[in-house]
């Protein structure tokens, strides 16, 4: 039996990685990305904690995650499609429209 | 048919509403139909409720009609109710009746008038508001009206606004009364403080009942007058009616002659108790009625403008009605006020048909022979010039007679010699009009003398019917000589005005003041004859006698002028310091600061606002990792 420690080590991991490569890549998709892994993070987590605890909450809370990640996939991706079309790149840093 | 009273001032007033939404529609035909039918509907229910009116008991007075109560605030309650009593049916006759045949000759006045359904519309407002203001059974009410026909009154003598004196003359008169309605609204006030109401029937109550001390009720009375002063054109607010003659001439016999300068006699009479338990407020109004009476016919004197002269006539004779109502004669002061509104909108009528047949000129010393271009005019003139000068038989006599006697028999006879001195002075200037006017040599203008054209007879036969009027008026209040119980009008009104307690004359002192007054109204008349007619020279001599004292007068003792170097100068100069230093400084400084601030903030916070998603994420991620330390430890 793996300890309940070694999953939340993981996820925090995952997390940091996935926050890290978030302010270090530039392209939006690549940024996506590195939500959806922190996504994941988060679900690993809420699994490792059910488990332990021997409840089913958190894995309804995971399927409700995935459900939810998956339709914000699409319409991000459907806005970056957009951006693009009309700025001709994906860049974040380009992308100061509501700059104060 | 005694109940019908309270909609003599609706029927104008709701001809005024048509003519306000409809008006520039309408063919000016049914126009001056519709506006004078109103008046004379309005007549017509007078003289039923009139007529019902003595049929009732005394003790029915006043008819009170509540229509609905209108304001409703704690303990104040203002009502909208009319009454009706005797001094209200006079007034209601005067103001309805005389309105009436001075909207007939305004259609042919008017007739070439661009503006005439406004003009007409303007002049139903006013009778409406002037029927308020006789009508209304309280103090609020009445001050409604009072605003409103201070309003008309300003709508009218402005109504050829496009000359910017006549604008002026409208902004002036309005300005001036604002000063005095602050005193009598001030008035109101503390009569709804010491009563509780201001019900005209309560505060009788109240006075009788011994509410009212003397002391308080001379402030209120004295406070009351102020707003009498103000819309009578009295010393020292007087000096808006002769600007006010910029109207056209219809508006200065009907506002400005025959019915709202007489707004402040009527609310003297009404308020008769309180003047009467004050006593020194009483006496102060009739030292300001004489007073006025005699400076502005002293003014008189020297105006070359038709229409200026008949004004400090009005002046003057306005000044009678309070000297009258002074000396606790009220029902004399409202008998003069009643004969008065006949002949002076006769006269003013009359100058108006002078100035219609000589295209438009007010200057006497260029008129002159006019009676035998103008023979339906100048016998109306005339009669209307002896009435007013208290010629025996004739209106004036009668009413001028009773004040004058009453203010002799009060014993106050610096009243009564400034009454006098008045008198000749009247008899004087009025002869000096119809004789520069009427007599001599003509000194009109050629081109003008090309249109001279008597007026059409919707002019003379109102003129006509007047002259009639200020013939006869006079005969409902005959003087005691004339026998017991002839003085019909007093009567009439003692329900409302109490028979004042002045020490009755003796008839032979009696007859020798009457006689005496015909004596000197005689002697004006005669003076002006020698002046104007025999020597024509003596007033060319006299002035250069005595140049400074014509110059006084020819300027209205310079009180315009006063007036604008002590108070309109200095008040503009104020409002200007005022407004660079206060207005530009801390008001809009204080606005404008504001917004810089808010500004600056703004500003400041915006460069937070980069549009980048990694500083917003950055941002968050701190916020998130604050917050976590925060709940964790």
């Amino acid at each position: 039996m793996v300890p309940t420690s070694y999953f939340i080590i993981l996820s925090a991991i995952l997390f940091v990685l996935g926050a890290f490569a978030f302010f270090v890549k530039r392209d939006l998709i690549t940024q996506f990305l590195c939500i959806e892994v922190m996504l994941s993070a988060a679900n690993l987590a809420f699994i490792a904690f059910a488990k332990s605890a021997s409840s089913l909450d958190g894995q309804i809370f995971v399927i409700f995650i995935i459900t939810v990640a998956a339709a914000e996939a699409a319409v991000g991706l459907a806005i970056i499609l957009l951006v693009y079309k009309q700025k001709k790149t994906i860049k974040s840093e380009d992308m100061n429209l509501m700059k104060g | 048919m005694t109940d019908i009273f309270w909609i003599i001032p609706l029927i104008p007033g709701l001809s005024s509403l048509i003519l306000v939404i409809f008006g520039t529609k309408l063919p000016k035909k049914y126009i001056s139909i519709q506006a004078c039918t109103a008046v004379f509907a309005s007549f017509v229910v007078s003289v039923i409720s009139f007529m019902g009116l003595k049929q009732i008991p005394h003790e029915a007075y006043p008819l009170i009609k509540n229509l609905y109560p209108w304001i409703q605030s704690g303990d104040f309650k203002a009502a909208l109710s009319f009454q009706f009593d005797p001094l209200t049916a006079v007034m209601a006759l005067v103001v309805t009746g005389v309105g009436f045949i001075i909207h007939v000759y305004s259609i042919g006045y008017m007739a070439e008038d661009k503006s005439y359904a406004r003009f007409f519309q303007n002049m139903n407002l006013f009778t409406f508001a002037m029927l308020i203001l006789v009508m209304g059974s309280n103090l609020v009410l009445m001050f409604v009206g009072w605003e409103g026909v201070g309003l008309c009154s300003y709508l009218l003598i402005g109504f050829w606004f496009e000359k910017h004196s006549a604008a002026n003359a409208g902004k002036k008169a309005f300005i001036v009364n604002r000063i005095g309605d602050a005193g009598f609204l001030l008035g109101i006030f503390f009569i709804f403080i010491y009563v509780g109401s201001t019900e005209f029937a309560a505060i009788n109550e109240a006075i009788g009942g011994g509410l009212i001390t003397q002391s308080v009720a001379t402030l209120i009375a004295l406070l009351l007058f102020v707003g009498a002063v103000g819309k009578s054109a009295q010393i020292p607010l007087y000096v808006w009616l002769p600007d006010a003659m910029e109207g056209p001439t219809p508006v200065s016999a009907l506002i400005h002659a025959a019915t709202m300068v007489t707004a402040g006699v009527y609310m003297v009479a009404r308020m008769n108790l309180l003047y009467t338990l004050s006593g020194t407020a009483g006496t102060i109004v009739a030292i300001v009625g004489a007073v006025t009476a005699f400076y502005a016919a002293t003014m008189a004197l020297t105006q070359n403008d038709i229409k200026r002269v008949l004004a400090y006539s009005t002046i003057s004779q306005l000044g009678y009605m309070f000297m009258g109502c002074g000396v606790g004669a009220y029902a004399a002061g409202i008998f003069h006020l009643y004969t008065h509104a006949f002949f002076k909108s006769l006269l003013f009528l009359a100058a108006g048909s002078v100035m219609h047949a000589l295209s438009g000129e007010l200057d006497m010393q260029k008129m002159g022979g006019l009676r035998k271009y103008l023979p339906r005019t100048f016998p109306v003139f005339l009669i209307g010039a002896i009435a007013i000068s208290g010629v025996p038989f004739l209106s004036g006599f009668f009413s001028k007679d009773a004040i004058l006697t009453s203010a002799f028999a009060s014993g106050n006879y610096l009243v009564w010699v400034l009454g006098i001195a008045t008198a000749v002075l009247t008899a004087f200037y009025m002869f000096r009009l119809i004789f520069l006017t009427f007599f001599g040599q003509e000194r009109l203008d050629p081109e003008v003398k090309k249109h001279l054209h008597e007026s059409p007879p919707v002019m003379t036969v109102p003129l006509q019917i007047l002259a009639f009027f200020s013939i006869v008026a006079g005969y409902v209040g005959l003087p005691l000589v004339f026998g017991k119980n002839l003085d019909w009008f007093g009567h009439f009104l003692e329900p409302v005005i109490e028979a004042h307690h002045e020490a009755h004359l003796s008839l032979s002192t009696e007859w020798i003041l009457i006689l005496f007054s015909v004596a000197v109204a005689l002697f004006g008349i005669f003076l002006a004859y020698i002046f104007y007619i025999k020597k024509p020279k003596t007033p060319h001599n006299i002035v250069a006698k005595f140049p400074f004292l014509y110059k006084l007068l020819f300027n209205k003792y310079y009180v315009d002028e006063i007036y604008n170097a002590t108070i309109v100068r200095p008040l503009v100069k104020g409002s200007e310091i005022v407004y660079d230093n206060f207005d530009l400084k801390v008001i809009d400084g204080t606005a404008n600061g504001l917004a810089k601030t808010t500004g600056f903030f703004g500003k400041f916070l915006s460069y937070f606002q980069t549009g980048l998603i990694k500083d917003y994420a950055l941002i968050f991620l701190l916020g998130v990792i604050l917050l976590l330390g925060y709940i964790l430890f």
